[in-house]
């Protein structure tokens, strides 16, 4: 059966992604009839309507889901369509209360344009109360208009397609989770929505475990969590996982109730990882044994604000006193670890390495990705052999955009080997040094910055 | 730092990688609490196959539980065993070490866990 999803026309690049994801975790067969990023409709076929409620419910990014009557570039076509292809289903609706409406993007309708399409549709024959509230059934004539229509003098949308709505998606969630609302956040919190969708895509669902080694003050796991999932994390920065008196990673579970949901959050640095893995290769029989996570998301520090660090010492040979202060004081409470800064690039490929390491089989790999908007800026997508590339999704923003990358992990059986070796020959070539290979910081300071300094 | 979390952390420390005795970290002063948690067997079963038996074993007598048996179960053994999904969800997802510290049986290394946190963080001699 046909069905029509109405998306929000926003973050287009991710709905796919996300659909198709809530299609994996709840085992549904979906494919996608007709799509574009310029339409927020959507036709896909699915087994049942049982199956597309299934499919959307907990979505961000669809709106609501439509058994499809008929579509077509002209409204006789839909009538055409309707016709030939729903007269079985009429007799069902021919006397329950019902109310028809528009849904014109770009567009709009005028009253008596309304009443002369609805009046079009008479043949349907139902003669039950209109109820402009809570009606039992409501049929939808969705117009897909070209931007500017009316100044152009164009007068009919380019297609239409109708439908009868039955389910609605999970577009309360962002609002539950708002982080002007939430208890504790920082300045690099991650927006509700995006968390969520991201914790889709990444395929948390109850029952599954999901990590994220960059965890600030939580955005990633309480999404996870809120999807049922049990949630871990890590951070280099321990003062971000406690905040401060009520205000903590931990409070903010507490806010939502989703503390049963919380698994533990510890200070590290995901280059010194304490996260027990196991040899890539080895293991493999059931897929999973020594490999603890089914989904790993994140969004890394890519050193604008400030610059990424991990343990060391920047340079043991100019403060060569610093290695034996540590000798001396470590085991002291209040010790603080020296950090050096450290690449971008080799930051993620250690995202890769780790999560090649410690996810199960098929479980994925999601996280954040700044990409200067001009094209010579561009950081590439990062590729590991064991990690086969799922989606990359885009936001724009006015000066930069960033990607979410979605990677699943292969079985053993699917790597070869001799790409393994390319790759830890690749990894020698990710140098040390700070600016030399971190091109977006780079590209952020010489772009956004120079321009504000008035050039005499 | 749930029971669970311990059972898939090592040392954080390169050369301890390779040694068994690095795994699992030995608690060390460790003040316990109970969370009250509504119990999730789906989860239970998922972990399940990703728990190493021996070293929750280790952990679990570490700790003052009772001795867990020699063997884990099955999934399907677990399944349709009430008591068994009951202890594992008390050892593993309700009780946390609120206060302690974890010693790595190879180097020596304590990691201090205060407010239920641990900190893997390394002074430099050991990254
Ligand atoms: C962009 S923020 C993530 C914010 C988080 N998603 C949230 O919603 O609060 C990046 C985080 O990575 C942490 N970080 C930086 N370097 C790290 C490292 N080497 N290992 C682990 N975490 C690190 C920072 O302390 C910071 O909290
Ligand atoms: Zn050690």
């Amino acid at each position: 059966m046909e069905y029509l999803i109405r998306f929000s026309q926003s973050h287009e690049t991710f709905r796919l992604p996300e659909i198709q994801a809530l299609a994996i975790i709840e085992g549904i067969d979906l494919k996608v009839i007709s799509y574009s990023l310029e339409s927020p409709f959507c036709i896909v076929n699915l087994p049942s309507e049982d199956a597309a409620k299934r499919l959307i419910q907990r979505s961000i990014l669809v709106q609501t889901i439509h058994e499809l009557w008929g579509a077509g570039l002209t409204l006789d076509d839909v009538h055409a369509a309707v016709r030939s292809k729903t007269a079985h289903l009429w007799p069902q609706y021919a006397s329950c209360s019902f109310k028809f409406s528009f849904d014109s993007y770009q567009s709009s309708r005028s009253g008596a344009d309304k009443v002369r399409i609805i009046n079009s549709f008479a043949y349907l024959g139902f003669a039950g109360p209109i109820k402009m509230s809570k009606p039992d059934q409501e049929f939808i004539l969705f117009e897909d208009w070209i931007l500017d229509s009316t100044p152009l003098g164009i007068p009919d949308p380019k297609a239409y397609f109708f439908g009868r709505y039955f389910a609605t998606g999970a577009r309360d969630l962002p609002k539950k989770l708002d982080l002007k609302k939430r208890r504790y956040i920082s300045t690099t919190s991650m927006d509700a929505e995006l968390a969520l969708i991201t914790a889709n895509i990444a395929l948390a669902a109850p029952g599954k475990l999901m990590y994220d080694p960059f965890v600030g003050t939580g955005s990633f796991p309480i999404a996870c969590a809120q999807f049922g999932a049990l949630a871990f994390g890590s951070d280099i920065d321990g003062r971000s996982i406690r905040g401060e008196g009520k205000k903590t990673l931990k409070g903010n579970f507490e806010q939502y109730g989703l503390v049963g949901n919380l698994g533990s959050v510890f200070t590290a640095d995901l280059t010194n990882s304490p996260i027990r893995k196991m040899a890539l290769g080895e293991g493999g029989e059931d897929g999973a044994r020594g490999r603890v996570f089914d989904g790993i998301l994140c969004d890394p520090p890519y050193g604008v604000r400030e610059g990424l660090r991990v343990l060391g010492v920047r340079d043991p040979e100019k403060s060569p006193w610093i290695i034996p202060k540590g000798i001396e004081m470590y085991k002291q409470s209040d010790f603080v670890p020296p950090k050096k800064p450290y690449s971008f690039l080799a930051m993620l490929d250690d995202i890769l390495q780790f999560s090649a390491q410690t996810l199960v089989d098929n479980g994925r790999l999601s996280f954040w990705m700044p990409t200067a908007n001009d094209e010579e800026q561009e950081i590439p997508v990062p590729t590991h052999p064991y990690l086969e590339i799922v989606a990359v999704c885009t936001q724009v923003f006015s000066k930069w955009s960033r990607r979410l990358i979605t990677y699943r992990r292969l079985p053993n059986a699917q790597v070869d080997p001799e790409a393994m070796k390319a790759r830890d020959e690749t990894r020698e070539l990710l140098g040390k040094t700070v600016d030399e290979l971190n091109p977006f910081r780079r590209a952020y300071f010489s772009k956004f910055e120079t321009p504000m300094t008035p050039a005499n | 730092m749930k029971v669970l979390t311990l059972n898939f952390l090592t040392c954080a420390v390169k050369d301890c990688k390779s040694s068994n005795n690095s795994f699992p970290l030995h608690p060390k002063d460790a003040e316990l609490v109970y969370d009250d948690l509504e119990i999730n067997p789906q989860l239970l079963v998922n972990v399940l196959p990703r728990v190493d038996w021996v070293a929750l074993r280790t952990t679990s007598t570490e700790l003052g539980f009772p001795e867990l048996p020699e063997q884990p179960p099955t999934v399907e053994e677990l399944e349709s065993d009430e008591k068994m999904l009951q202890d594992l969800h008390k050892l593993l997802m309700e009780t946390q070490i609120m206060e302690g510290k974890l010693v790595c049986g190879n180097c020596g290394h304590e990691y201090a866990i205060r407010e239920g946190i641990a900190n893997f963080l390394l002074p430099s001699h050991l990254v």
